[in-house]
């Protein structure tokens, strides 16, 4: 199913440029819960402007690593370095760098009790200290963006699961990220609403945001990916460019996951 | 095959539903009278509503209200069954604000005017928190009238002009008010038009002004305690703005205690020496009625609320400390009756206190009241918190907002929304067991109601007195059990 969705327009991969600046730099990282070792001795770098996919089979570790960027989930050992912030028990530090990742989640988790607007102006406004007006202008200019912005003053709730994943799209870039976590935002899409998020996704790599994405959509990986990393057992079983990943496999592992999920 | 292909050549239009479901006889078909069994029973039903009340019908409308005494009704209605209203006539002041000052004794002014302007007064203050539907206008009409009205009918050359004055001031807000509509006015504020000051303002100051106006004595008593949360506030401002927010916390609540244990007696003193104003002071023991049951109520229930969402937060802290306090404190006030509570507030509390010390009985309560009320909010809360999805937390944290901000703009109001049920139906049983006072000797509706069957005249006057109390009771609670339906309809916003 993944790799059946089209594209209306290719996304042209040879402007999209890596800088050479480190965005984020996992070093030496492990994480347990309780006995459980999820996350064993990762090590990535990511420089600005890249855009990886990480995948895997579930409980493979991925949706936990990225959760480790923001800190939504704590690492017991190694170091992340998240534009030159690193993350440990220190709050600043957490919010420093949580105000400058922005995350998309599968569920979408928009404030249901806020409207579209509200839930694109809240974060600017209280975290960022944006005069109102201003935010709703950010907002407004976002939701266009993602194309809904007459949906604007409607509750989460009246929207479709497409509508609602772009909206979460525009509330995280109103926080004006440097880095974009996606956590399986299509996941629970119906097949037809998967491509209008894709297709803001890929709209925003064009414009050379780093963005890490925990995805199922092959289809995206091959079309605007720089890296696709997979991951199994809580490690990084192998990466390379997509064409080279996805035509030729090195490990046994990663052959039989593209073998049953192509 | 070709059985199996069908293509549609246009969509189907909408179509209004047949009228049998729809409309008045739909309605009466499908809800009494769909098929035989229903039919019976809703005759049935119908038949037992009519054997109701014909019995009780007569009862109630009996020509009694003006009778002096029980043998009096006996007189008047001469052997037929009916009600003895002559007891509600006679002692309805009394069943509302119990032996409050109504000038009946040598020397003694009639004070009942305080208490009903309090009521009055608590709904202007309570309107803008409960509905939003109402413009800043209308409530400072309000406000401004129940004051000019106050004023007015106390007599006296100075409040009679104060009082002319609070109602022009009235007058002039109606005449504004109904002079511009909504949409003008709604431009008029877009455009950056000058408005009236928020009428929260009022409701903030209501708490202080509530007590004076019960209780009296020196206005200056009051303004103190206010003043306390003004320089709290004020010390917050500045010591935030250099230390941080925990900091300013800290500052704040020290230095407003310090003002309210060692500044504000001096302070009141020194203010009532230099203006002396004062409304006479009224003691605990000429509290009773329903007077003490709206006091008592609405205190527990203003007070429970907020410290129902401290327990429940505090319950679900990581700090360990923290949390085995309000644990401790939640298990421990629900696994007490009320009235062991209130026990302990009327005679143990005393023998804890320095002697001589005077701990206003009906303070007491309060504080018990409200105390158990907040443990059972606590867990209300929690209730709406744990129902809460995992994501909105996440969705918080990830866009950056600290705790108190993710708490205050995103988990309350939902949390808060999920609980209104819960929480209304803890408000209408806390209200409801504000009657258990009469067991610790306080004169409540149903503690007058003992003390009015003991008067010769009325010895033997029951279903009247209780259905009165009771009639009282349910329109309380009712409203409040409709209000809360209101609001779940209005904060609801899954579909249109």
């Amino acid at each position: 199913m993944s790799t059946s969705i089209e594209f209306d327009h290719h996304a042209d991969r040879s402007h999209m440029s890596v800088s050479d600046k480190v965005a984020i730099e996992i070093t030496g990282m492990n994480k347990w819960y309780g006995n459980f070792h999820v996350l064993r001795d990762i090590n990535l770098t990511v420089n600005e402007g890249e855009r990886i996919v990480i995948c895997g089979p579930s409980g493979s570790g991925k949706s936990t690593l990225i959760r480790c960027i923001n800190r939504l989930e704590e690492h017991q050992e190694g170091s992340i370095i998240v534009d030159g912030t690193e993350l440990s028990s220190d709050l600043k530090n957490v919010d420093k760098v949580r105000s400058e990742v922005g995350m998309v989640f599968q569920h979408f988790n928009l404030f249901p009790h806020l409207t579209i607007l509200e839930n694109c102006t809240l974060a600017p406004i209280w975290v960022r200290k944006t005069p109102r007006k201003e935010a709703e202008e950010m907002a407004m200019h976002f939701l266009e963006k993602v194309k809904i912005p007459e949906q604007a003053h409607k509750y989460p709730g009246m929207l479709s699961g497409g509508q609602q994943q772009r909206v979460a799209i525009a509330r995280s870039l109103c926080m004006m990220p440097r880095i974009m976590l996606f956590d399986e935002p299509t996941s629970a899409l119906d097949p037809e609403m998967i491509k209008e998020v894709l297709e803001t996704m890929i709209s925003l790599a064009e414009e050379g945001m780093t963005m890490l994405c925990v995805t199922h959509e092959m289809g995206f990986a091959k079309e605007v990916a720089n890296r696709v990393i997979f991951m199994d057992a809580g490690q990084i079983v192998e990466q390379n460019e997509p064409n080279e990943f996805f035509d030729n496999p090195q490990s046994e592992r990663t052959q039989l996951f593209l073998s049953q999920i192509l | 095959m070709s059985d199996l292909s069908y293509v549609r050549a246009e969509m189907l239009p909408e179509k209004a539903p047949p009228v049998s479901t729809s409309g008045a006889v739909g309605w009466v078909r499908e809800n009494l009278f769909n098929g035989v069994g229903n039919s019976i029973l809703t005759i049935l039903s119908l038949f037992m509503v009519y054997l109701v009340l014909s019995a009780l019908l007569p009862w109630v409308f009996s020509p009694t209200w003006n009778a002096a005494s029980l043998n009096d009704c006996r007189t008047i209605l001469a052997g037929h069954e009916g009600a003895c209203w002559g007891v509600i006539n006679e002692r309805w002041p009394q069943l509302l604000f119990g032996f409050y000052p109504n000038g009946s004794e040598e020397g003694t002014v009639d004070q009942r005017w305080r208490p009903i302007l309090t009521f009055v007064l608590l709904f202007v203050a309570v309107i803008p928190v409960l509905f939003n539907m109402i413009s800043r206008r209308m409530n400072w009409v309000l406000l401004l009238g129940a004051l000019g009205i106050a004023f007015v009918t106390r007599g006296g050359v100075l409040t009679m002009i104060i009082g002319v004055a609070l109602l022009a001031g009235a007058a002039y807000v109606a005449f504004q008010l109904f002079n511009t509509n909504k949409v003008d006015r709604a431009e008029e504020i877009a455009s950056g038009a000058k408005r009236l000051p928020n009428p929260l303002i009022f409701s903030a100051v209501f708490p202080f002004l509530a007590p004076w106006l019960l209780w009296g004595g020196s206005i200056w008593g009051p303004i103190g305690a206010l003043l306390g949360f003004v320089i709290g506030a004020l010390v917050f401002r500045a010591v935030t703005a250099v230390a941080g927010s925990l900091m300013g916390i800290i500052a704040a609540v020290l230095s407003a205690v310090i003002w309210w244990l060692f500044l504000m007696g001096g302070f009141a003193w020194a203010m009532e020496s230099i203006i002396s104003l004062g409304l006479e002071p009224v003691e605990s023991r000429k509290f009773g009625g329903f007077m003490l049951s709206i006091t008592i109520g609405v205190v527990a229930i203003g007070c429970s609320l907020p410290i129902g969402i401290v327990l429940a937060l505090g319950r679900q802290s990581d700090l360990m400390i923290v949390k085995s306090l309000c644990v401790g404190f939640i298990e421990f006030i629900r696994g007490v009756p009320l009235i062991t509570l209130l026990f302990v507030a009327s005679t143990l509390l005393n023998i804890f206190m320095p002697p001589g010390s005077n701990f206003d009985i009906i303070v007491r309560v309060l504080i018990m009241v409200t105390l158990f009320a907040s443990a059972y909010m606590a867990e209300v809360v929690r209730g709406g918190l744990a129902a809460l999805p995992k994501g909105q937390y996440e969705a918080a944290d990830a866009l950056g907002l600290d705790y108190w901000k993710a708490q205050r703009l995103i988990i309350m109001p939902q949390a808060l929304k999920i609980s209104i049920p819960g929480i209304v139906s803890t408000f209408i049983g806390v209200f409801k067991d504000t009657t258990l006072v009469s067991i610790i000797g306080l004169l409540d509706p149903l503690g007058l109601s003992n003390a009015i069957r003991a008067d010769a005249n009325w010895n033997g006057v029951v279903w009247e007195l209780y259905g009165f109390i009771a009639l009282m009771f349910f329109v309380f609670c009712f409203s409040m059990s409709r209000y809360s339906m209101y609001l779940e309809r209005k904060l609801r916003t899954d579909h249109h």
